[in-house]
């Protein structure tokens, strides 16, 4: 079964191309990579404002790459082995953690993803079976519309049409409200480094996927808790393993619909707020709650000259009408 | 070039330094003018805070701040930015009743509000230089990519652009100051389109930068965050304005009395009362707002929390105590307290900007209130720059004809 999965998965990675093609297309979500020189000279003119917010609504109906493919995390299967971990670190040759991958004591406290750590394996008590807690893997959830790329002033960060969330360093001049933004606290800075500090997080293995391999730490998993595969076959998988199961699992797909939905889906057993998943994030991407402002910016850059100018003239005119005034009397009282 | 003309050369040059950079003194004599307590004070200041502005560039941001994973903004942003920006709307909201509205009594303080201006948002670059992890590039948004969804992207192209604007709106003071007349006259010639221009660019970017929380509704307090949050911001950048006027016309007056002319000493009072009444006015109408903003999402019962009470305090002691000192000031015809009132709305603006900037924002995470406070270093670095941004606005109020008329230039 997971073998199978895992062909079809890689199966449907048939495009070549560089890492680089990807990330420089056009793409939906954000919209905010289709403009060139032109749009240059309209900002300057403050044209490019009314442009951006006619792509505001442009991109409204964008309903997400159809074959996008994503990561079903399934928490009653985890086991806490950090296997993942292992793996995550090993393909992207980060620098080898203090305790090793072995060491059940990380799990004493929570921890976060930084700048050398993309993905870290949590422990939870399970209020249902006290005696097997429930382990959260945390990750980039590689949203269906990222915040993260919705925030960034120089867009550094794309959605690539296979699901991953890019991030381009070359581009980031390190204002970190992509940080701010992005609801699970996904990307991380090295504040260490004084010349070359840049965002870090999971992009999905993008290089792996390119060359038809499925992610690291889903390959990595010896248990059949993180699946790899078409979003849409995911979000059917899910369903049909709750339909199967009412009694193991709660009725929700976390990252179906959570900020826009996400690429990145768990089940699990206990509910989500219990294991630190944020639970008050809207349905919809993060990018609606700035789309009403954006969309007052035309109206501002058009109405406000017409307003202001016709109120300086008016002034004026008062002014003008005042000193006539003025001086008619003065002459009326010179010649009394 | 013989040796005649090259003495002469240098001659002019040396009376023009003298002149217009040690304001007619020469070097002993102007060294020593500047020992004063305050003098020695900002150099203290400065010898501990700009030694660690170099260890922040050298080493690194973890260097000096406590800039962590969760916890990306610290006070550079949080009072350079987004509590500087509203205070320095100083130049926006004068130049609009002035040269807009007409109101002309406001002549004297006109250049003065447009200078706070105009180094509050230079100071606002200098803070987000610190604070960007790769500061060479903060044209980045200009060239290099444009992110026109995010909000960050207007603000970066606003508040550029909107430097240049305030830049030209001062140039006469300085054109004046270096005596060239024919580039003044054109300098003049635009400050209807700057002005017009200025309020394009401050509505938007004020409000924007309220704007910018909107995309984090799973991590603000939601006391502080509502979708009026631009409305908000927007609206008491207003009263900051007014009550910043109010503020640094007083220092002005008060340590700068060799600057200023008898038209700003003697007009000072009465247009106190009427910048006092406009800030009260609408720190009355944003209070308003905030009420609106709570009953829009229903969240009264949040008030009875620690959060809901530190928000009570903030818009209580803050926004309505000030406006009604101001009131009470106006009413009697008591500068003094309109002046008590203005500083303390322009202390309220900083509460509530690093409320929603730092307060509110990761509030339920573990330990919250504990992480946001910042380590001497950069509460250091955060001194120093405040410091020179001190001497800076004293250099140019001592030297150009901001609170006092140059005589042969009386018309703009
Ligand atoms: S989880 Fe965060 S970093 Fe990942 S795509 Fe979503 S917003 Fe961006
Ligand atoms: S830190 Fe970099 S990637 Fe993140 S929003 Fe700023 S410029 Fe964009």
């Amino acid at each position: 079964m997971t073998q199978e999965r895992q062909e079809k998965g890689a199966g449907g990675l048939q495009h070549g191309g560089r890492r680089s093609d990807s990330t420089d297309q056009p793409h939906g979500p954000c919209g905010i990579n289709r403009r060139g020189f032109l749009g240059v000279m309209g900002a300057v003119s403050g044209s490019a404002l009314l442009a951006s917010a006619a792509e505001v609504h442009a991109y409204k109906q964008f309903e997400g790459w159809p074959d996008r493919y994503g990561m079903l995390s399934d928490l009653t299967a985890c086991v806490g082995c950090r296997s993942c971990e292992r793996a995550c670190n090993e393909a992207n040759g980060l620098p080898k953690p203090k305790k090793s991958f072995d060491d059940g004591s990380v799990f004493a406290e929570l921890r976060r993803t930084d700048d050398k750590t993309y993905t870290v394996v949590n422990r939870y008590e399970n209020p249902g079976d006290p005696g097997t807690p429930v382990y959260r893997k945390v990750q980039c959830m590689h949203c269906n519309e990222p915040a993260c790329a919705t925030a960034c002033p120089i867009h550094a960060y794309s959605k690539t049409p296979e699901g991953a969330v890019m991030y381009d360093p070359d581009k980031c001049f390190g204002c970190r409200y992509c940080m701010v933004a992005c609801p699970f606290g996904i990307p991380t800075y090295d504040y260490e480094s004084a010349f070359q500090p840049r965002i870090y997080k999971c992009v999905l293995c993008y290089d792996r996927l390119k060359v038809g391999q499925i992610p690291a730490c889903a390959q990595g998993c010896p248990t059949e808790a993180i699946t790899f595969g078409k979003r849409s076959d995911l979000l059917r998988l899910a369903r049909e393993r709750i339909l199967e199961h009412p009694d193991r699992y709660i009725d929700h797909i976390y990252g179906e619909h959570e900020a826009g939905g996400t690429s990145w889906l768990y089940l699990s057993s206990v509910p989500f707020g219990q294991l630190d998943f944020p639970t008050n994030l809207p349905d919809r991407p993060l990018v609606e709650e700035t789309k009403g402002f954006l969309s007052s910016v035309p109206v501002v850059f058009t109405v406000w000259p017409a307003l202001f100018g016709m109120i300086y003239a008016s002034v004026r005119h008062r002014d003008a009408l005042q000193e006539e005034l003025k001086q008619e009397q003065e002459k009326e009282e010179e010649r009394q | 070039m013989n040796h005649h003309e090259t003495a002469v050369k240098t001659d002019n040059f040396r009376a023009w330094f003298m002149d217009k950079l040690l304001m007619g003194m020469d070097w002993p004599d102007y060294m020593r003018q500047l020992i004063t307590p305050f003098n020695i004070i900002a150099a203290i200041i400065l010898s501990i805070g700009l030694p660690l502005i170099a260890i922040r560039f050298i080493y690194g941001l973890a260097s000096v701040t406590h800039a962590s994973q969760d916890y990306p903004w610290g006070i550079f942003l949080g009072w350079g930015l987004f509590g500087g920006v509203p205070l320095s709307a100083t130049g926006f909201v004068l130049a609009t009743a002035y040269y807009i509205f007409g109101f002309k009594k406001y002549k004297p303080l006109v250049r003065l509000a447009v200078l706070a201006g105009f180094l509050g948002y230079l100071f606002a670059v200098i803070y987000l230089l610190c604070d960007l992890g790769r500061p060479w590039r903060i044209y980045y948004p200009m060239i290099i990519g444009f992110g026109t969804a995010s909000v960050l992207f207007l603000v970066a192209w606003h508040v550029a652009t909107y430097l240049t604007v305030q830049f030209l709106e001062f140039s006469p003071a300085i054109l004046e100051w270096l005596q060239s007349k024919r580039i003044r006259k054109w300098a003049l010639s635009i400050t209807i389109a700057m002005t017009i221009a200025g309020i394009i660019l401050s509505t938007l970017h004020q409000s924007a930068l309220g704007a910018m929380f909107l995309l984090a509704p799973g991590k603000m307090h939601p006391l502080w965050y509502s979708s009026y949050l631009p409305v908000l911001f927007l609206c008491s950048s207003i009263y900051a304005a007014l009550s910043m006027v109010i503020v640094v016309s007083t220092l002005a007056a008060r340590f700068l009395k060799k600057a200023a002319d008898q038209t700003f000493l003697s007009n000072l009072n009465p247009l106190t009362l009427g910048l006092g009444r406009g800030a009260s006015l609408t720190m009355y109408v944003y209070f308003v707002l905030k009420l609106i903003s709570v009953a829009h999402d229903n969240n009264w019962a949040l008030l009875a929390t620690p959060y809901g009470q530190w928000f009570l305090l903030e818009i209580v002691g803050f926004v309505l105590l000030p406006a009604l000192i101001l009131s009470l000031g106006v009413k009697t015809g008591r500068v003094g307290i309109v002046r008590l009132g203005a500083f303390a709305g322009a202390l309220g603006i900083v509460v509530n900007r690093i409320n929603v900037s730092m307060v509110a924002l990761n509030w339920n995470l573990p330990d919250h209130l504990h992480h946001i406070v910042p380590p001497w270093q950069e509460v250091a670095i955060v001194l120093a720059i405040a410091t020179i941004h001190v001497l800076v606005f004293r250099w140019i109020l001592m030297r150009m004809p901001v609170i006092r008329e140059a005589p042969e230039y009386t018309d703009h």
